[in-house]
């Protein structure tokens, strides 16, 4: 039975009202709760470590939600998960991870993905981090995503943290091969006193494989971000990064992308900028009737969409 | 009526002051057209600011409809019904179209998304592009002129509305000023172009910071451009008293 907070925390990370169309997973607390197979698209409990795998057929279109919840406090929860998608499957794949930290000790969940998007397969990969809770105990997550794009293979990555969790160390590892495409977005939004780290490696192997990051953070309060992305070309790939960060109140950011070829028809492009909202665009919504506050909030929200 | 009241700006920059605005006294009645020209660091973009709310004028008082609304923030002048089309409208990362026009209808009886068919872009192209470099000047400037329509404020000042609007869309652009200024409203055109000149009731010459002349269209109109002509006979002679000395 799914609590109402468990529904609340679904609802944030996966999208989720009532139950999921599709394939599904629900981690809470440590433990699977809930799970739907389908043909196709098979989960099963992995004999070695704590996590799942999930395999799906060649030619399969569909979705597959594997959301994690933490609803308790002094709770650290790991967990491996493999994913496998068929070639020439198409599919939306939702994770996330939402924790409600009740008390005052710590509340982590470090979670592996590897997943292998096989040659000409489609993905769509969500991952999206919720945190909240009255107590002062900490929220934690420490996610690492590693990823193969097969030949002619298409992943789109879409990672968002808006508020909420303190701590948060993110490691991204992708191999596109020849003919792959990668697109890989980040949102981020931190305050208080929040930390996150962003540390992600990309490898172009082949021809015309192709990569695009494009990272968004705002930094507000005390909060500290690191953005590492880099990107290697070993063929004749083409990759784009792109880091934007606007930087607020006793905030700080630091952002460090690193370009490397090992091929004379690889090109590749970084760029990196940190800035505070520009006074123009405050000034225009104001003229508009919206207060500072108000202005603001709408750059932000524009921002991070 | 809009009323500027011996308005000055000075602003400071290192250690200098510098003088933008001085002496201006303007009363922008209800249901007239006006166009504010001059050349160019003459003061218009500056004293659009100052009816705004953007800049804090050093002296002077500004009123709306008797109010005296000098020490109103940009917010709430907007609400009291001044709007003011920038002559550079910033770009936003990742804010769309359609949230812009929204926010411009928020705070005002403005009417619907047609705003971006008047000024001629299709909304189905529109609406949910990001107001951010991947838009044209030009494609901003009609933007910026459509959250304008949308705001539909009673005191209406456009700041070079024609700037990198193409020859084909120039007489639209014309019309839909004129068509959207109401009995009710103050529209002010700041303009270099002929034929903006052409459709208002006055015209106010600016130059050097200040007010230099101001009155009838049919009037004023011969005396700009006489002036205009002086204005280039001076600048060379000047030219070549200077390069006289030159080897040709
Ligand atoms: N914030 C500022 N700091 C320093 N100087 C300024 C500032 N704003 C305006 N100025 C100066 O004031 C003068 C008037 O500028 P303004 O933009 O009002 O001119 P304008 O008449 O609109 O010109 P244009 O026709 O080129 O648009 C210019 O010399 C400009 O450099
Ligand atoms: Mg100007």
């Amino acid at each position: 039975m799914l609590t109402a907070l468990d529904k609340k925390l679904l609802e944030e990370v996966a999208d989720l009202h009532g139950q999921p169309p599709g394939a599904y997973n629900i981690r809470k607390d440590g433990e699977g709760i809930q799970r739907r197979s389908l043909e196709g698209i098979e989960i099963k409990t992995k004999a070695d470590q704590p996590g799942i795998d999930v395999i799906v057929a060649a030619g399969k279109e569909g979705s597959v939600h594997i959301p994690v919840i933490l609803t308790e406090t002094d709770l650290s929860d790991l967990v491996f998960n493999t994913i496998d998608i068929g070639e020439g499957a198409d599919i939306k794949l939702v994770a996330g991870c939402g924790i409600h930290n009740p008390g005052s000790k710590n509340a982590q969940h470090d979670g592996v993905h590897e997943i292998i998007v096989r040659r000409g397969a489609r993905l769509h990969y969500s991952e999206k981090h919720f945190g909240e809770g009255e107590g002062g105990g900490k929220r934690v997550l420490n996610p690492k995503t590693v990823i193969v794009i097969e030949e002619d293979a298409y992943a789109e990555l879409e990672l968002i943290q808006i508020r909420g969790v303190d701590e948060t160390s993110r490691v991204t590892e992708v191999e596109v091969k020849a003919g792959g495409r990668l697109v890989m977005f980040e949102r981020l939004l931190t305050d208080g006193r929040q930390t996150a780290d962003s540390d992600v490696a990309v490898k172009l192997m082949g021809e015309q494989s192709t990569a695009r990051i494009i990272s968004r953070s705002v930094a507000q309060g005390h909060s500290r971000q690191v953005f590492t992305p880099r990107l290697m070309a070993y063929g004749p790939g083409r990759g784009h990064v792109e880091c934007d960060s606007i930087i607020m109140d006793h905030a700080a950011v630091r952002s460090v992308p690193e370009i490397w070829a090992e091929n004379s028809e690889a090109e590749l492009v970084h760029e990196a900028a940190i800035g505070k909202i520009a006074g123009e665009q405050l000034i225009k919504l104001m003229s508009l009737g919206l207060t500072e506050e108000e202005a603001e909030e709408a750059i932000i929200s524009g921002f991070l969409k | 009526m809009f009323t500027l009241e011996d308005i000055s700006l000075i602003i400071e920059e290192s250690d200098q002051e510098i003088m933008i605005l001085h002496n201006i006294n303007l009363q922008l009645e209800a249901g007239k057209m006006y166009a504010l020209t001059g050349p160019n660091g003459s003061g218009k973009s500056s004293l659009a600011r100052v009816a705004m709310g953007i800049y804090k004028p050093t002296g002077g008082q500004v009123f709306l409809n008797g109010e005296d609304i000098t020490s109103l923030g940009i917010t709430e002048r907007a609400r009291r019904g001044i709007g003011y089309a920038f002559q550079q409208p910033p770009r936003f990362k990742g804010m769309q179209v359609k949230d812009m026009l929204e926010y411009a209808f928020k705070y005002s009886d403005g009417v619907n998304c047609q705003v971006l068919r008047q000024i001629g872009l299709c909304p189905e192209d529109y609406l949910e592009r990001a107001l951010d470099s991947s838009l044209s000047g030009g494609e901003m400037k009609r933007i910026e002129i459509a959250t304008m329509l949308a705001q539909n404020p009673k005191v209406r000042i456009f700041d070079e509305p024609e700037a990198g609007i193409d020859l084909w869309s120039f007489e639209q652009l014309i019309n839909v000023i004129g068509e959207s200024h109401r009995d009710n409203a103050t529209t002010m055109v700041i303009s270099h172009q002929e034929k903006i000149l052409n459709m208002v009731d006055e015209i106010i010459l600016m130059e050097g910071g200040t007010v230099s002349m101001r009155g009838d269209r049919d009037t004023i109109w011969p005396q700009i451009k006489e002036s205009a002509r002086c204005s280039c006979r001076r600048s060379c002679q000047m030219e070549e008293e200077i390069y006289a000395d030159c080897p040709r």
